[in-house]
């Protein structure tokens, strides 16, 4: 049949588009791809593709190449004789009416299935996450664990993964090409999605929905992990936050304050009550050095807090900014603009309106000496 | 209507044609509303080229910082809605404009001070929106404005002002011009001239007239509703005062949807009059035409919320709105099929105009198949707002509308200017365009489904997009030099040009009756017609060329007068929108201003007579 084997579905491309298939086949050069898929969702929506690429390109050559052959086979000379005044042709026009609708069925059927296949409920036991969309970040929410986090979404392999998606401002789309495809979020209504990861790695996707100046810069990473490897890491994030209230109080009066000078800057929406307090309960367990005490009390002075919080467990809600509790171990920072060394988290910490234009973080008058303080004491939470 | 004939003994003192800033400035010619439409749609077409050149250069290697990120989105925003608003709609309206009533065998619309209107209206929005550049406060939402991006707390500038009060500008000239066209098509027509006997171009046009008469309240309803929400205060489209970002959406995409068959019917038409004369061959299956395109048109309005397939509608809107868009797929197969069955057959003649409605059919198909891809909601969840999408719209919109429509420059450029453009530069036009459209246009859709979003003003290393979007903007530039090509050879016909004849290319059509350019009454007698191809038929009969027309007098024959009424009564909407905008700063006034000045130009519109009995004299009301 047409529709046979992976290998014929993947053969049908060869014939007309050579130069896509080069492309497609490469896909490690391509870590966002949609035509890679490796969870299942997205291995529904790519099956539909190739039904339907496989019926287009059929069409196309046929279509396309009757045309081209009426081009060469009926090109008149001057002086040619006027040619047979033909109106039409009944039963011709009939066959290609009903040819088309026929081809339109052998894709509607799977179309529908899918449709509904995509639309179930995932079986068994699924890791609940949150995904709330902000300009220009992601919140991810672990309800089960009481765990937030931003930009970098963690996931065992194996397990239905469902996410129930709000917008903390205007709506974004949330699009993971290699496991789920892309559902829009929105400020006033839950969205679903649903994916697995089949093998451990890193992802990546990004906000598809225009929200604003800095709608390019909203990527996010997906680190999916064996599941004793997940366990490890939900512990090890809520041991963060153990050692973390451990740690001394920090100053509730200069928190406050730095906290309100960046409301102020932003026009910001409110502030959940408390977040301060809690984000201030900062101390990592190592020994600090200087410089990370230097940075411990910058965090406090420049107004950081008033946006970020360090915990990730029990997390305050509603923050402006992304949730830093393990900062210092992700790949990325600002939603995926820069890889996260310490050159560009310095650099970033200075200038995040050169960076990220127009982004709700404002240029904070950090000295270099001050940005580098930043970052060793960011470092310490990983 | 005056049919009395002149007849074709010429008088001896015909007058001259009519001439100066003021006779454009008063005129109801729908010759001359046409060319009106032709300037400003031309400039218009330029200015969204550029920016689409600003946009490819920006895109060319990543994370570039040839424009920042605020001047991308004006950028891309301005793009959409010029080129949609501004440059297509109103090249369409030129061939409404000025093939319509000459096809049908009409001295003039029904409505000429409308069509005046119309073409101000059009002129002065498109200034408007322009202007937001002056101010630095273009556009900068996205062409579809969603909500509650849109809203006063994430857009606080003028952008979105400019961009809302713009469009309902010009949504007052299209509604305008389908009025006028819808009951010109209805009533004018030539005796003998059935409604199966019009040409397919009429036939397109007049559905494209319901098209318009039923999709612009919507968005104009939407429009309002945000105008309120921003000036006002009240939350149709904000979550936190309970309102729901998707009813824009809806609203939206109900105006949206139809509006794609408002840019794509007309060049349907046009080139549906260009491959049966260039295959000296009737068009293939007329009713079959006819039919498909009012069933376009009718399902395009069920099909609405595939442009929101990934805002999680459930399974059974899912299925109902996929289902009906893979409908609209057959009969826009038949037309392909019955284009084909045109050529088939016929003696072509690979003249310029033929060519490019040659590459329509081609450029067409892909599009048409990249539109079913993504008729499947599951595999659309990949595609949209994606490159992907941006390819496949593209292929329709400039592989189909724009090159239907420089299609049909080419071809009746000779009947409105009076010369032949030159079919040497014609043709480097096309291959151009051909060669720089798909370099432009086929690797957006391989970079899309390799995971490049649309709307983004950069994008990383290390995600493979680079290469592909290089040969984009190479593309584009091949592109641009195929118009200027384009312009050169109007340049160069103009100057050097001997003057065309009536019927160049042995035409189907009543134009090609008269002479290059017609005489402002058209027809000095109204023609009777008999069959599909009247003027084929005609030589049939007389067993080859008719003689070339004569210009006659035009004595006796009544013509509407001119009136700078329609112009005042088109100015009292920019100074209408611009008090509103300058209310919160200046008070009510300038909005007192607005509407003063369109009582007034209404009220003298009104009491003003309409006819003259001989050309450019006012006379009395002829009714």
């Amino acid at each position: 049949m047409f529709l046979g084997s992976r290998v014929t579905r993947r053969l049908s491309w060869l014939i007309p588009l050579l130069a896509l298939v080069v492309i497609a086949a490469c896909a490690k050069d391509f870590p966002q791809t949609t035509l890679a898929p490796k969870g299942d969702l997205a291995r529904i929506e790519d099956d539909l593709f190739y039904t339907t690429v496989k019926w287009a390109t059929l069409v196309f050559i046929l279509v396309e190449g009757a045309l081209v052959y009426a081009i060469f086979r009926f090109r008149g000379k001057p002086g040619d004789a006027e040619p047979p005044q033909v109106h039409g042709n009944t039963i011709v026009e009939i066959i290609w009416t009903v040819i088309p609708a026929l081809i339109l069925v052998m894709i509607a059927v799977p179309t529908v299935k899918a449709i509904f296949k995509e639309n179930e409920t995932p079986r068994g036991t699924p890791l609940t996450v949150e995904v709330i969309g902000h300009q220009w970040w992601w919140e991810f929410r672990y309800p089960e664990f009481n765990l937030t986090t931003a930009n970098e979404l963690h996931v065992p392999v194996g397990r239905i993964i469902s996410l129930k998606m709000g917008a903390f401002d205007v709506v974004h789309s949330f699009w993971l090409p290699e496991f789920a495809g892309k559902r829009d979020v929105f400020p006033n209504r839950e969205t679903r999605l649903w994916f697995n990861a089949e093998e451990p790695g890193e992802y990546s996707g990004q906000c598809a929905e225009f929200c604003g100046i800095q709608h390019a810069r909203m990527a996010f990473r997906v680190v999916a992990m064996p599941p004793a490897d997940f366990q490890g890491w939900l512990d090890h994030m809520k041991s963060i936050t153990v050692r973390s209230a451990a740690g001394p109080q920090a100053d509730s009066v200069h928190t406050s304050t730095a906290g309100g000078a960046v409301q102020q800057d932003n026009k910001a929406a409110p502030q959940a009550p408390g977040a301060a307090a809690d984000s201030a309960k900062l101390a990592p367990a190592q020994a600090q050095t200087p410089q990370v005490a230097q940075g411990q009390k910058l965090f406090l002075m420049k107004g950081c807090v008033g946006c970020h919080s360090l915990v990730a467990y029990n997390a305050p809600k509603g923050l402006l900014g992304p949730n830093l509790a393990n900062v210092g171990a992700r790949s990325y920072i600002a939603a995926g603009t820069l890889p996260n060394t310490d050159e560009n988290l310095a650099h970033w910490i200075r200038f995040p309106q050169e960076v990220k234009h127009g982004v709700l973080m404002p240029n904070l008058g950090v000295t270099e000496e001050e940005a580098k303080a930043l970052v060793a004491f960011l470092r310490t939470h990983r | 209507m005056a049919t009395t004939a002149v007849g074709h003994e010429a008088l001896a003192a015909a007058p001259g044609e009519k001439t100066g800033l003021w006779s454009w400035i008063t005129t109801v010619d729908h010759k001359r509303v046409a060319i009106l439409y032709l300037i400003g749609a031309t400039v218009f077409f330029f200015l969204g080229g550029i920016e689409a050149l600003l946009l490819r250069i920006q895109l060319a290697k990543p994370d570039n910082n040839f424009v920042g990120p605020e001047f991308y989105n004006q950028l891309f925003t301005m793009h959409g809605t010029t080129m949609i608003f501004l440059a297509v709609m109103p090249m369409s309206q030129i061939f409404f404009n000025y093939i319509i009533p000459l096809m049908i065998g009409a001295r003039d619309v029904a409505f000429p001070r409308l069509n005046a209107f119309g073409v101000w209206v059009f002129l002065l929005g498109g200034l408007f929106l322009n202007a937001s550049f002056l101010f630095g406060a273009a556009p900068d939402a996205g062409w579809f404005g969603y909500a509650n991006l849109t809203s006063k707390q994430f857009s606080p500038g003028m952008h979105v002002d400019f961009w809302m009060l713009g469009l309902q500008i010009l949504g007052v000239s299209s509604l305008a011009a389908a009025v006028n066209f819808f009951v010109t098509i209805i009533n004018l027509r030539a005796p003998g001239m059935r409604l199966m006997r019009m040409p397919m171009f009429v036939w397109m046009s007049f559905i494209t007239m319901i098209l318009l008469l039923l999709a612009f309240p919507v968005i104009t309803v939407a429009l309002i509703l945000l105008m309120f929400d921003r000036f006002f205060g009240t939350h149709f489209f904000v979550p936190a005062g309970g309102g729901d970002p998707i009813l824009w959406q809806h609203l939206f995409w109900i105006f949206g949807h139809p509006e794609v068959y408002i840019l794509i019917l007309p060049a349907f038409g046009i080139i549906s009059e260009v491959l049966p004369v260039f295959s000296r061959k009737p068009l293939f299956g007329y009713a079959a035409m006819v039919f498909s395109g009012v069933f376009i048109a009718f399902l395009g309005f069920g099909v609405w919320s595939h442009h929101m397939f990934s805002t999680g509608m459930g399974p059974i809107a899912d299925t109902f709105f996929s289902l009906a868009t893979m409908l609209i797929a057959i009969p826009t197969g038949v037309k392909i099929f019955n284009w084909i069955g045109t050529i088939w057959g016929g003696s072509l003649q690979l003249k310029t105009p033929m060519l490019f409605a040659l590459g329509f059919i081609a450029m067409f198909i892909m599009g048409g198949l990249s539109g079913v891809m993504h008729a499947s909601p599951p595999a659309d969840l990949q595609q949209t707002d994606t490159y992907f999408v941006v390819a496949h719209f593209h292929y329709v919109l400039f592989g189909g509308s724009i090159f239907g429509l420089v299609a049909g420059a080419y071809y009746w450029w000779p009947k409105m200017f009076g010369k032949l453009l030159d079919e040497r530069l014609g043709k480097i036009h096309f291959w151009l365009q051909l060669i720089g459209f798909n370099l432009t246009f086929f690797p957006m859709h391989m970079v899309g489904l390799h995971g490049m979003p649309r709307r983004v003003y950069t994008y990383p290393k290390g995600l493979g997009f680079d290469g592909m979007n290089q040969m984009e903007t190479v593309g584009a530039f091949i592109l641009a030099a195929g118009f200027a090509v384009m312009l050169y050879n109007i340049w160069k016909t103009w100057r050097t040009a001997p003057p065309a004849p009536a019927d160049p290319w042995n035409g189907a059509t009543l134009e090609w009756s008269i002479p290059s350019p017609p005489q402002e009454w058209n027809f000095p007698e109204i023609p009777t017609v008999t069959g599909r191809d009247p003027l084929w038929e005609a030589k049939r009969q007389r067993g080859g060329p008719l003689p070339e027309p004569q210009r006659v007098s035009g004595q006796g024959i009544h013509m509407p007068a001119p009136s700078y009424w329609p112009l005042v009564t088109a100015l009292s909407l920019p100074l209408l929108f611009t008090g509103l905008m300058l209310a919160s700063k200046i008070g009510p006034w300038g909005i007192f201003i607005g509407v003063a000045t369109l009582f007034f130009g209404i009220y003298n519109w009104l009491f003003e007579p309409s006819y003259t009995s001989i050309p450019g004299v006012r006379g009395k009301a002829h009714h």
